[in-house]
């Protein structure tokens, strides 16, 4: 009740701040239309804004550690956060920079124009190709080497239980997790890769095809996929695993074939849709209607008339698709039908170190072990999508 | 009379990318209470920029860099959003080109007409409903009593024009800006829609700005008429003056526009073959006939005018004669020979025959496709030609159509004008040297200056190639300049067919009269002489309907 009360009298008082901020700017600009015309609503923005931002100061200077000695761990995880934002942020700063001034012409106009964002995205993306190709030069030890050393604490520091030739610690039986974490990259984000490809490839011109054709094939298609659709993915795809793993036996690696192809399947039908209905969109044009007079093949219509103006929502689509291909991978991992062990996946690291967030409480490094795989998805999702969201918005400015 | 607005050396900035860039440079206009003026000028001129402005409004990505904008002693360009939001629809209100497109699809059109009134507390919802059933009457809309209570989809493009200048009308405002009012309507709805703007300006004795880019329906409505050249000021002068004695050479050429003429060809002899000919065909969509037995002919390097509304089957009967809607009766002959009635099943050599030229070039040409691409397409399918070759013989179609190859060849769609790309879809057909190419409205979305271009263009190339068109258009100075022979179509069916000097004489059809009658001229009396000479009842479509 209380609380309530608190919150209340918090968003009131922004209020008048908002009110009285408007005031104070309309008076010492003499009323310029800026302030003049701004809403109640915007000003109650920029007070409420303002507000966070110095409870967000204050809450980074609290210290870390009660009197009593216990760490408190939401003041350390906040800090780390705004460090990892304001690393992140800078990297991304100097990256654009450099090309600005580095490589040929053609880059460089085109960092000149680049948001922030897209430029964490493309920097993001180029770590993570980086990191799994060459997952087996930069990783310190084998993906499957198991150690002496089991659950050592990441840190590296022998006082507080880590050792320095694990920085990142060792899972429960004694597999380095920086190496793990590395080849995860290439095991996780390669099958993605490839998966979404496929998905891509099935979905499009099946899509397409239903597109330019329409009639009886685009019925049968369309309802196919809404009888595809209609069961929930993730309990499908769990249902159609385990009946691929009876069929791969004891071969592991046909395992991870059955699922790339049941991912793709399942995930092409969200791609044919898009692919149909954009598709609907463009055979309509005149220049297509100009094709089909001239006398040419499906094939030219579809990839040589279609293709190119359907590219920029695929390609949006793409950035997206990609994610949830990858949370699906890990998520399969996590319930221990996808990517199998030995090889190192980041969704069954997630669920192998998950109960180490329990000891969030006692020491906050212990419970960034999970985070580490979670925080590597969730990373990577983010930098994708700002570079499509960029890509998009190019495509769509072309227009001039 | 009073002055109710001054506009006094506008300057408007357009942002392209990250800099300003003039639009309309300097631009002044005053207006008198009850007065109308005329803006026109090519689209690009500015004067849909020139016409929001006056309202104070400018759309995103433009501002007024400079000038001033006074409405009845308020500082349009400086007041405050309050201010502007009590002024606009109260006070000066705006009528769009498309009526269709600005009325929200999902409210009956007299609950949108009341909404300005009761927001602007000038009348209750049921007094302001009455109301816009007195203005549906005076506009001349079919059932006023009934019509408000249907959704805009249920409305004909005509009425839902006016239907918007009713609802203009509904605060009474002492402007309206009327932004191309009628540039989408058919000749017959137009006249009518103009004869109902005309009548509630005067009977309530608005001012208006009224924009459009076609002299002979400025000459109808304004009092005085303003030249607008690139976001420069032409000349200013009353209606009568600018239509007998304009100054400037680019109004005087403005003017000239209608006066091309294809030199006459003589008759084809007779028993010549037809290089087209359509024989009695029936076609339609589902189970509804929309051409009735049809039947032209198209000799050899002769222009075929078909002429009509929209909805009279003129698109209909390209699509039959293409082979995209096979008829249900009837057949289609190319040089005697009948063609089959499914495009899929024509042999390439028959397919490459018959061209098309489309009307809207936007969506004719493939926006991720070069002009060299799509020019040299039909060149490699139907003449084999690659490399060097294929190169060669682009450069020489585009020299044809007179774009500079060196220029041109590599641009995408997007980065040519109206013109050119019209240009580049007469090419595209051109490639593939057929003997028969139809037309469909190639110029009604161009400016009259280009479209002038588009024409000369294809007379020449029929002078030279021999070429047969057949051209399908509502707009009787297309016709008059560039056809040989006309075909007046009217629900499917041929009302009249001729030669053009025969149908350009009377005695008419009563329909290809109608259509004659209702094309604007360039005289400042001529809607009032028509009005007194037929009645209001007998315009438009109303007397379509009585037919």
């Amino acid at each position: 009740m209380t609380a309530l009360l608190y919150v209340s009298g918090a968003l009131l008082a922004c209020l008048a701040l908002g009110w009285l901020g408007r005031r104070i700017a309309q008076t010492t600009t003499g009323n310029a239309p800026r302030y003049r015309d701004m809403p109640l609503a915007v000003a109650f923005g920029y007070a409420f804004s303002a507000l966070l931002l110095g409870l967000g100061v204050w809450f980074y200077f609290q210290p870390t550690a009660t009197e009593a000695g216990i760490p408190r761990a939401s003041v350390m995880f906040f800090r780390w956060a705004v460090q990892g934002f304001v690393i992140f942020a800078l990297a991304a700063f100097v990256f654009r920079l450099a090309g600005r001034h580095v490589g040929p012409a053609g880059s460089r106009k085109m960092f000149r124009n680049m948001p922030l964002t897209a430029a964490f995205g493309i920097l993001m993306i180029l770590i993570y190709a980086v990191v799994a190709i060459f997952a087996g030069q930069i990783a310190p030890h084998g993906q499957a080497e198991v150690f002496n050393a089991v659950n050592v604490l990441p840190g590296g520091n022998p006082a507080t239980g880590g050792n320095p030739e694990f920085p990142l610690g060792t899972d429960q039986i004694g597999r380095d997790l920086l190496s793990r974490l590395i080849y995860g990259a290439q095991n996780t984000v390669g099958i993605a890769f490839i998966t979404t490809l496929l998905a891509f490839f099935i979905g499009g011109s099946l899509g397409f095809l239903a597109a330019t054709l329409q009639g009886w094939l685009d019925q049968l298609l369309s309802r196919g996929v809404d009888v595809l659709m209609a069961i929930p993915s993730l309990i499908f795809a769990l249902l159609l695993m385990t009946i691929a793993s009876a069929w791969a036996g004891s071969e592991k690696w046909l395992l991870t074939v059955y699922m790339v192809i049941i991912i793709a399947v399942i995930d092409s039908t969200r791609v044919f849709r898009l692919a149909r209905a954009v598709g609907l969109n463009i055979v309509v044009m005149d220049y297509i209607e100009a094709a089909k007079l001239r006398g040419e093949g499906l094939r030219y219509l579809i990839f040589d008339e279609i293709l190119p103006n359907a590219l920029a929502p695929l390609l949006a689509e793409f950035g997206l698709r990609f994610c949830f291909v990858f949370l699906t991978i890990a998520s399969l991992s996590f319930l221990g039908v996808g990517i199998q062990p030995p090889l190192a996946d980041w969704g069954t690291m997630v669920r192998d170190l998950a109960q180490f967030i329990n000891f969030a409480a006692f020491s906050p490094l212990t419970a960034t072990l999970p985070l580490l795989a979670a925080g590597a998805i969730a990373l990577l999702t983010v930098a994708v999508n700002f570079v499509v969201d960029w890509m998009l918005h190019k495509s769509s400015g072309l227009k001039e | 009379m009073s002055r109710l607005l001054t506009i006094n050396d506008l300057v408007l900035e357009g942002r392209s990318d990250e800099s300003w860039s003039r639009i309309v440079n300097g631009v002044s206009l005053t207006l008198d209470k009850g007065e109308v003026l005329g803006l026109i000028g090519e689209s690009g001129a500015g004067k849909s920029t020139v016409g929001l402005a006056a309202m104070g409004f400018t759309r995103d990505g433009v501002r007024i860099a400079g000038g001033s904008v006074e409405f009845d002693g308020i500082d349009l360009v400086n007041a405050s959003a309050n201010t502007k939001r009590n002024l606009l629809g109260k006070r000066i209100a705006y009528v769009a080109q498309s009526a269709a497109a600005s009325f929200n699809p999902a409210h009956r059109l007299i609950d949108q007409h009341t909404e300005g009134p009761v927001v602007h507390g000038v009348m209750g919802r049921g007094e302001s409903a009455e109301d816009g059933i007195e203005l549906y009457r005076r506009l001349r809309l079919p059932n006023p009593e009934e019509i408000g209570f249907r959704y805009p989809h249920q409305v004909s493009g005509g009425q839902l024009q006016r239907a918007m200048t009713a609802m203009a009308m509904s605060c009474r405002p002492d402007l309206i800006i009327f932004d191309e009012p009628t540039t989408a309507l058919d000749v017959t709805t137009q006249i009518e829609v103009l004869a109902a703007i005309r009548k509630i300006v005067e009977d309530f004795d608005t001012a208006a700005i009224y924009i459009t880019h076609d002299l002979a329906v400025v000459a109808q409505m304004a009092d005085r008429i303003k030249v607008l050249l690139k976001g420069d000021e032409v000349e200013e002068a009353t209606t009568r003056e600018m239509l007998d004695h304009p100054q400037e050479d680019y109004t005087k050429s403005l003017w000239a526009v209608r006066e091309f003429q294809h030199a006459e060809k003589p008759l084809a002899p007779k028993g010549a073959v037809p290089v087209i000919s359509v024989r009695n065909v029936t076609a339609g969509y589902g189970k509804i006939d929309v051409l009735q037995d049809v039947s032209f002919d198209i000799h050899e390097a002769r222009t075929v005018a078909v002429v009509g509304e929209s909805g009279s089957g003129k698109s209909t009967t390209a699509r039959c004669i293409t082979g995209l809607l096979p008829p249900r009766q009837g057949q289609i002959l190319l040089d005697g020979e009948a063609l089959p009635p499914d495009y899929r099943k024509r042999s390439k050599m028959q397919l490459r025959q018959v061209q098309m030229i489309y009307q809207m070039a936007d969506t004719a040409l493939n926006p991720r496709k070069t002009i060299a691409q799509i020019i040299g397409r039909p060149v490699q399918f139907y003449l084999g030609l690659r490399g060097k070759e294929k190169r060669r013989r682009v450069n020489e179609l585009l020299e044809h159509i007179e774009l500079d190859p060196a220029q041109f060849a590599g641009r995408l769609p997007g980065e040519l004008s109206g013109g050119q790309k019209q240009r580049v879809g007469i090419a595209r057909a051109l490639a593939a040297e057929p003997k028969f190419i139809i037309c469909d409205e190639v110029t009604s979305a161009l400016d009259q200056l280009v479209a002038e271009g588009i024409l000369r263009l294809l007379a020449r190339l029929q002078d030279e190639l021999q070429l047969s068109y057949m051209f399908i258009t509502h707009d009787l100075a297309t016709v008059r300049s560039i056809a040989d022979e006309v075909v007046v179509m009217k629900d499917g069916v041929v009302v009249e067919q001729g030669p053009k000097t025969e149908m350009f004489t009377p005695p008419h059809h009563a329909y290809t009269d109608l259509l004659l009658s209702s094309v604007p001229e360039m005289d400042p009396d001529w809607l009032d002489k028509l009005l007194a000479e037929r009645g209001v009842d007998n315009i438009g479509d109303a007397a379509v309907d009585k037919m």
